[in-house]
């Protein structure tokens, strides 16, 4: 093998370990919300658990860029692939302290009946996925069209967001007992906004590593 | 040159096309060279302009060594050398019957691959160029002998042994002589072929912080084959292939959005 389809491997290696990382903060997501439909308290103390192997995996992906960096002093479309991995193995493991986060409301929230039935929570959280798959799609394909229509789900996030939040205001009134489990369901609710702005950023550093210049999707 | 981020620092401008301001020392117009038969220099079109590191990279054979000596006419003492097209420096054309190579090359310098020294003192490799210009005067040739050695910032190091051969000196203290061999003439440019390329890490940075230095109030054109240093000392890059430029923009873009994929594939290390 020559030393430049070495490097070839070596940039396989991390984008394949962003992939790994992404499809672990995928489950911590999809199981944070079944923990939080069917109230249950194992499966919330899971996502604790099993968030210390993502934490791991992108302490392991710096390690590896910076070694790559030392090793191959890349420039140009390389240099970018390397930076590009970072900031999206970052926005990952962000994701995955938001399955964290709502993990813990669960828990505090979980012993008692839903104010209502998490109809456009479930909603939200079901365009957060579907934005995720989209963005990795479009980092490991570097396709520039799939990015861009990364930006227009968050836009429907971003609505759901006001919704979810004004249903939950309306409902405080005659509900004083349930303060705490409201005001939980609207962190939620942010976490899952704040979700969409990390996805937002994947699709940005996609674009950054096929064009080279910096585009902002949700302003 | 060091960068400090800001919050109105944007890499697009240092990416911008700047020439607009900057004189043009050499404008080189549809050169060609030809070795015999064989053609090493096809159409090159490439202003460099003033006060500018300018590095022209590229693998082996692709004609950035031709270019170079071409812009001192070192070339022409090459009988099958034949030329077409036009090199204007500061307004006129070096090839013309009536322009003098030595006239050239009293502005325009040159630092070689391996240092070459003259087996005499480190007094005597410089005033060399000076003495053939007549100067004949003992304190005006101290003074260039100074000057020269610190402008080249070697002074410090062998003030206090002038007299001693130059051939007593490091690898890279022989390089920095030849450099203030080159600057004793005062010339407008100097042209480097591969200057670091005999030396090691240490005395490659003292050079490289040198031409840094020097660009204030000379012109540098630099071959070399590291990469590495013509992004870190270069103002602009001219990237050549098969003896054509394939691309020439600010070293800034080269190394970060090159325009021309061949480039891209070049500075990336996947041929060469």
């Amino acid at each position: 093998m020559t030393i430049r389809e070495k490097f070839d491997v070596d940039l396989h290696s991390l984008q394949d370990a962003v992939i790994e990382l992404y499809n672990k903060t995928e489950i911590a997501l999809t199981k944070s919300f079944e923990a939080l439909n069917t109230r249950n308290i194992d499966l919330a103390l899971q996502i604790f658990e099993e968030d210390r192997p993502i934490d791991r995996l992108e302490e392991e992906i710096n390690d590896f860029a910076i070694m790559v960096i030392t090793r191959q002093q890349p420039v140009a479309t390389d240099l970018r692939r390397v930076i590009v991995s970072i900031k999206i193995a970052s926005d990952l493991e962000r994701l995955a302290d938001y399955a964290v986060n709502i993990a813990k409301a669960t828990i505090k929230i979980a012993n008692e009946d839903y104010v209502k039935p998490l109809i456009h929570l479930n909603e939200m959280h079901k365009n957060v996925l579907e934005m995720l798959t989209l963005a990795i799609e479009s980092y490991r394909e570097e396709d520039v069209a799939k990015a861009k229509k990364v930006a227009e789900l968050d836009d429907r996030i971003d609505e759901l967001y006001g919704i979810v939040i004004k249903d939950l205001l309306s409902l405080t009134p005659d509900n004083s007992d349930k303060l705490t489990q409201i005001s939980q369901l609207s962190f939620v609710a942010r976490y899952l906004e704040r979700a969409g702005d990390h996805i937002t950023n994947i699709a940005e550093s996609t674009l950054y590593l096929v064009k080279g210049r910096h585009y902002i999707l949700n302003d | 040159m060091t960068i400090t981020i800001n919050r109105e620092f944007k890499l697009e401008d240092l990416m911008l096309d700047n020439s607009k301001n900057k004189d043009v020392v050499y404008d080189t117009k549809n050169l060609n060279l030809w070795y015999g038969e064989d053609q090493a220099l096809k159409n090159i079109n490439l202003k460099i302009y003033e006060n500018e590191v300018t590095a022209i990279i590229g693998p082996s054979g692709c004609g950035k060594s031709t270019y170079l000596k071409t812009l001192n006419r070192m070339n022409e003492l090459i009988p099958s050398v034949k030329t077409s097209g036009e090199i204007v420096y500061r307004g006129r054309n070096i090839f013309d019957k009536s322009y003098k190579a030595e006239e050239l090359r009293t502005q325009v310098g040159m630092v070689f691959q391996k240092p070459n020294p003259f087996p005499k003192s480190i007094y005597e490799n410089i005033v060399y160029g000076p003495k053939i210009h007549g100067i004949k005067d003992k304190k005006i040739l101290d003074e260039i002998v100074e000057k020269s050695l610190r402008g080249a910032a070697l002074w410090d190091e062998v003030k206090d042994r002038l007299k001693e051969n130059a051939y007593g000196l490091s690898g890279g203290q022989q390089q920095r002589l030849c450099i203030a061999r080159c600057l004793a003439i005062e010339p407008d440019v100097i042209l480097m072929d591969e200057p670091t390329s005999a030396l090691d890490p240490i005395s490659t940075l003292k050079i490289e912080e040198l031409m840094q230095s020097l660009k204030k109030d000379f012109t540098i054109i630099i071959v070399t084959h590291n990469m590495q240093q013509a992004a870190r000392i270069s103002d602009r890059t001219a990237f050549f292939l098969s003896g054509e430029v394939i691309e020439y923009n600010s070293t800034d873009k080269i190394f970060s959005t090159p325009e021309n994929k061949k480039t891209e594939d070049y500075i990336s290390g996947r041929f060469g």
